[in-house]
């Protein structure tokens, strides 16, 4: 079955209430997330708190949709995927300020503060430790709701 | 202002003697939530917004993970004996050390008067010298950019514990044993 069908499937997830609230809401919590990511150095924020409305956006998507659904659109195979990606830029970033001196040195131009291309590399390194954090608990909540659970007395 | 704090810090002792003291699971679950948007709450009055969006948004994560896992959980309370030598060493222990802290604390500054020299050399030069208006960002990614990436990595190694320990398919392949007891799906 193809993503379409796996959606419309009344068998998986929650009611078509919660399913239509949720496809309307999710595009919105995405936005919000990548605006706090994205000015994290100027309002309060920052990569750590947008990559985690990021992970809410798609737990939201896994507990409308079921896991099928979720697991089709980002799978945990990508997920730790975009950790790792996110973990080794960070530390690239890190090892290209030896260029200027030290480790973490902030090697790119500040311009003047306020503006949203400023601050050098704080910027960037929101945008990967967003991505850092979101995808390492997105996978953790895979691993917690989707792989093989304990199934109670009741279920049997 | 003060008041505020009181009435918070006493509504959180209370969620949490509620949490711990509830029988049913979801209950308790619920009363940690609490707790923990009230800390949120606490942090947003205190003048600190960046840790009161990370806390809020870590608590409503935190919490739908713990209902999840405790609506599948068995749920039956531990019945328990009242042992009257645990309580009254419990309760001398809790006395000494309210009064070791009481006594600690007296030493501390003032209520907002931080004793770092260190903090008030970065909040003089952050906007200057790293570019960024938000001093919190300026001091995370760019004088404490070390200790952000020992957070990431505790992170990191975390997934990985949990990738291990929970994916679908052991190394061992699994007895029947093991299916009747655990009752794991197979697929």
């Amino acid at each position: 079955m193809d993503l379409k069908e796996l959606s419309r499937d009344e068998s998986r997830g929650m009611t078509l209430i919660v399913k239509t609230i949720s496809r309307l809401i999710m595009s919105f919590v995405i936005l919000f997330g990548c605006f706090i990511i994205i000015y994290g150095h100027i309002t309060p924020g920052g990569g750590f708190a947008g990559g985690i409305i990021l992970t809410i956006a798609y737990v939201l998507l896994l507990l409308a949709f079921g896991g099928k659904v979720a697991m089709a659109k980002l799978s945990n195979f990508w997920a730790s995927m975009w950790d790792n990606i996110g973990a080794l830029s960070f530390v690239v970033i890190g090892f290209l300020g030896m260029t200027g001196g030290y480790f973490f040195l902030n090697f790119l131009d500040h311009g003047s503060p306020g503006h949203l291309v400023s601050a050098g590399m704080i910027p960037l390194c929101n945008i990967f430790i967003a991505l850092k954090v979101g995808a390492a608990l997105y996978a953790i909540f895979i691993g917690l709701s989707v792989y093989g659970r304990i199934v109670t007395e009741e279920e049997k | 202002m003060i008041a505020i704090f009181h009435v918070l810090l006493f509504f959180m002792i209370i969620g949490s003697a509620v949490a711990i003291e509830t029988k049913n699971m979801l209950s308790a679950v619920i009363a940690v939530g609490a707790v923990g948007f009230g800390v949120s709450l606490l942090f947003l009055f205190l003048g600190a917004p960046d840790i009161a969006i990370t806390q809020v948004i870590v608590e409503i994560l935190s919490l739908i993970i713990l209902i999840r896992a405790t609506t599948f959980a068995d749920n039956r309370a531990v019945e328990r004996k009242i042992d009257s030598f645990a309580t009254i060493t419990g309760l001398f222990f809790l006395g000494f050390f309210v009064m070791a802290t009481v006594w600690a604390f007296s030493d501390l500054t003032p209520f907002g008067e931080p004793l770092m020299v260190v903090s008030q050399r970065y909040l003089a030069g952050s906007s200057a010298e790293t570019g960024a208006v938000n001093v919190v960002a300026g001091v995370i990614l760019d004088y404490r950019a070390y200790d952000t990436l020992g957070e990431a990595m505790v992170l990191f190694t975390s997934v990985l514990g949990a990738f291990v320990i929970l994916r679908r398919r052991g190394k061992k392949p699994l007895d029947e044993a093991d299916t009747e007891q655990f009752g794991i799906i197979s697929d």
